[in-house]
């Protein structure tokens, strides 16, 4: 699954509660826009460690990095420093999987 | 006293004095004060009057604290709602008061909530947005941008005839029916409790304090309140979820005083926090639910000089008890005495005072007795009932407590079965109404199950039809309907739920 789609899911799965996640873009401000609590963030970064299997040091866990999905992916792909593809739209203004992206894992 | 003297009198004191930080923004008490006026003079052009309630549904921000005090100086009576609260919630809460204002952000409005919200809430006259630009021109019938209002409204201070019986704000809690209901505090009842709770925290106008909750929680509110009367500086952050940015906060800031729960504490103990500079701390308080007594032991080390106060206290009276910290490290487990100017006691099933070491309910006395619930008659019946003297009303916890010899206070359980799980209330009913909206849910019963980081998790049993309700199912169900904390971290699907002879489902068989 791509990237941009995998956090997508899990956002929608286990913290997003709203009926219609295409509404909200990948630049979308979880906190600023409510779309997850202070509690859904630190479960955020619980999950990027397991699921992607980098390591989050504590001065990382900043709005810069994990406030979107856009920011959350740029995080995860510095952390492997893999080579993005993208195709179709721009992430910027991209609703989901508007990335084609794979990550190992 | 109403609620927005003390920001007013600050301002007469001390006008140039930073009043409010957040973000990259610093305001000065004579800003935030014209930036509320402003708000007051464009509400009251659209109609509002004394006595109205008005919803503030913005995440924790300059116009949301600037919002508190417009409401109040327009007269009316304001209710924060969690920037998270999701449309039919929000949309409740707004029927439930007959909310006649709403101010929100343009996001909202993007989302094209604004319409819907409308055609539901016939009393809804006016939603203010913030976010928006004065020259994006929203403003209609129903809407008007925030920042168009600082545009063109005058800073004088509005006229108000409000007094301190009137409300001041609705803080919504969950109800044990399963529906929120919204608690109503006068003016008098607030300032009271913000004054004494500022008279055992010792705070003067050189307190710097650090707010990281959200301002629809009563403890992240009265940190404003409180501090804007007594004419200290709010560091206002908009989540506590990235600790190393409030603690870098707290060095940069000079913060003198801390409002945590204990999901705070417990991400920030494994941190390295000899990389901050926390010296300027002088104090930290504890809320919304108990800290483990190992983790109190852990912040004393960590933090040496730092008072830390455990506290206890309900929406209902807001606090009630607190801790003195010399007494933390002899009795760690009690959440103390009475707060100033109030008196606590325990009674008995048959409304009998117990003694020393004896469980039974805590019942509080005193100004921070609130108004009862909004159009509930009912619940309010339920828990504020008549006080010694006549016309009086006190409140009846729900909580079980014993007191030691020396008259300090230990809670002991709830005595029904809301679960408190993140800091937060959650009846079981209001969950399990959700689970019984799903096709092929034939029974529901929902409980608290003890956990070391949330306090309580929340479980879910369920009889239900196999060939229609999958655990899967189920959770998105629940995550469709229910506040993120609501939903159940554990679930089971069963053949039946053990139950009293009168078939009353048995809760605690289900642990």
């Amino acid at each position: 699954m791509e990237l941009y789609q995998q956090i997508r899911s899990y956002l929608v799965e286990n913290l997003l509660y709203i009926d219609d996640a295409s509404q909200y873009d990948n630049d979308t401000s979880f906190i600023g826009e409510g779309l997850i609590d202070s509690m859904g963030v630190m479960e955020l970064v619980t999950y990027v460690q397991t699921r992607f299997g980098v390591t989050v040091e504590e001065h990382e866990v900043t709005p810069d990095n994990f406030d979107s999905v856009n920011k959350l992916v740029a995080f995860i792909r510095g952390k492997h420093a893999i080579k993005i593809q993208p195709k179709g739209n721009h992430a910027g203004s991209g609703r989901v999987a508007a990335q084609q992206t794979t990550l190992p894992g | 006293m109403l609620v927005q003297d003390g920001l007013q009198r600050s301002r007469l004191r001390c006008p140039d004095k930073i009043a409010l930080v957040c973000s990259d923004q610093r305001l000065t008490y004579a800003v935030l004060d014209d930036m509320a006026n402003r708000l007051a003079n464009a509400l009251l052009a659209y109609g509002v009057k004394r006595g109205n309630r008005i919803g503030i549904y913005l995440s924790n921000s300059i116009e949301a604290v600037a919002s508190i005090f417009g409401v109040l100086k327009a007269g009316a009576a304001f209710f924060v709602i969690n920037r998270a609260t999701r449309f039919e919630k929000l949309s409740y809460i707004l029927a439930n008061c007959g909310a006649t204002a709403l101010i929100t952000d343009s996001a909202v409005a993007a989302q094209g909530t604004v319409p819907k919200l409308l055609s539901s809430n016939p009393h809804l006259a006016v939603v203010v947005l913030v976010g928006t630009r004065p020259e994006d021109n929203v403003a209609n019938g129903h809407q008007i941008g925030f920042d168009a209002i600082q545009e063109r409204f005058p800073s004088t201070r509005p006229r108000v005839d409000s007094i301190d019986l009137d409300l001041a704000c609705l803080v919504y809690t969950s109800g044990s029916t399963g529906e929120p209901k919204g608690v109503m505090c006068d003016h008098s009842n607030v300032v009271f409790v913000a004054n004494s709770v500022i008279t055992y925290l010792e705070n003067t106008e050189a307190d710097v304090v650090l707010n990281v909750l959200p301002l629809s929680f009563s403890y992240g509110l009265y940190q404003a309140l409180m501090t804007f009367t007594f004419g200290g500086t709010l560091v206002l952050e908009s989540t506590f979820a990235y600790p190393v940015m409030f603690l870098q906060r707290i060095a940069d800031e000079q913060v003198t005083g801390f409002a945590g729960v204990p999901t705070i504490f417990s991400a920030l103990l494994p941190m390295d926090l000899s990389r901050f500079d926390l010296s300027s701390l002088r104090y930290i308080t504890n809320a919304a639910a108990a800290l483990p007594p190992t983790h109190i032991r852990q912040i004393l080390e960590r933090l040496p000089g730092v008072k830390l106060y455990s506290m206890y206290g309900q929406t209902e009276t807001k606090r009630t008890l607190y801790l003195p910290p010399e007494q933390l490290s002899i009795r760690p487990g009690s959440v103390g005495i009475a707060i100033p100017g109030t008196e606590v006691w325990i009674e008995n099933e048959d409304g009998a005072r117990l003694g020393p070491n004896q469980i039974g309910e805590l019942v509080v006395r005193g100004r921070h007795v609130m108004r009862g619930y909004w159009h509930d008659p009912k619940s309010t019946a339920e828990r504020f009932r008549p006080g010694p003297l006549p016309g009086e009303r006190v409140c009846y916890t729900g909580d079980l407590f014993r007191m030691d010899e020396e008259g300090y206070f230990y809670f002991v359980s709830r005595k029904d079965d809301i679960i408190n799980t993140r800091g937060e209330k959650v009846a079981p009913k209001e969950v399990e109404n959700i689970l019984h909206r799903m096709p092929g849910v034939i029974e529901a019963a929902v409980l608290g199950v003890p956990d070391p980081v949330l306090g309580e998790a929340i479980k879910a049993v369920l009889v239900a039809d196999s060939s229609l309700v999958t655990k899967a199912k189920v959770l998105a169900h629940c995550r469709a309907h229910l506040e993120d904390f609501m939903v159940p971290k554990y679930l089971e699907i069963t053949d039946e739920l053990p139950k009293t002879t009168s078939g009353k489902i048995l809760r605690r068989a289900l642990v």
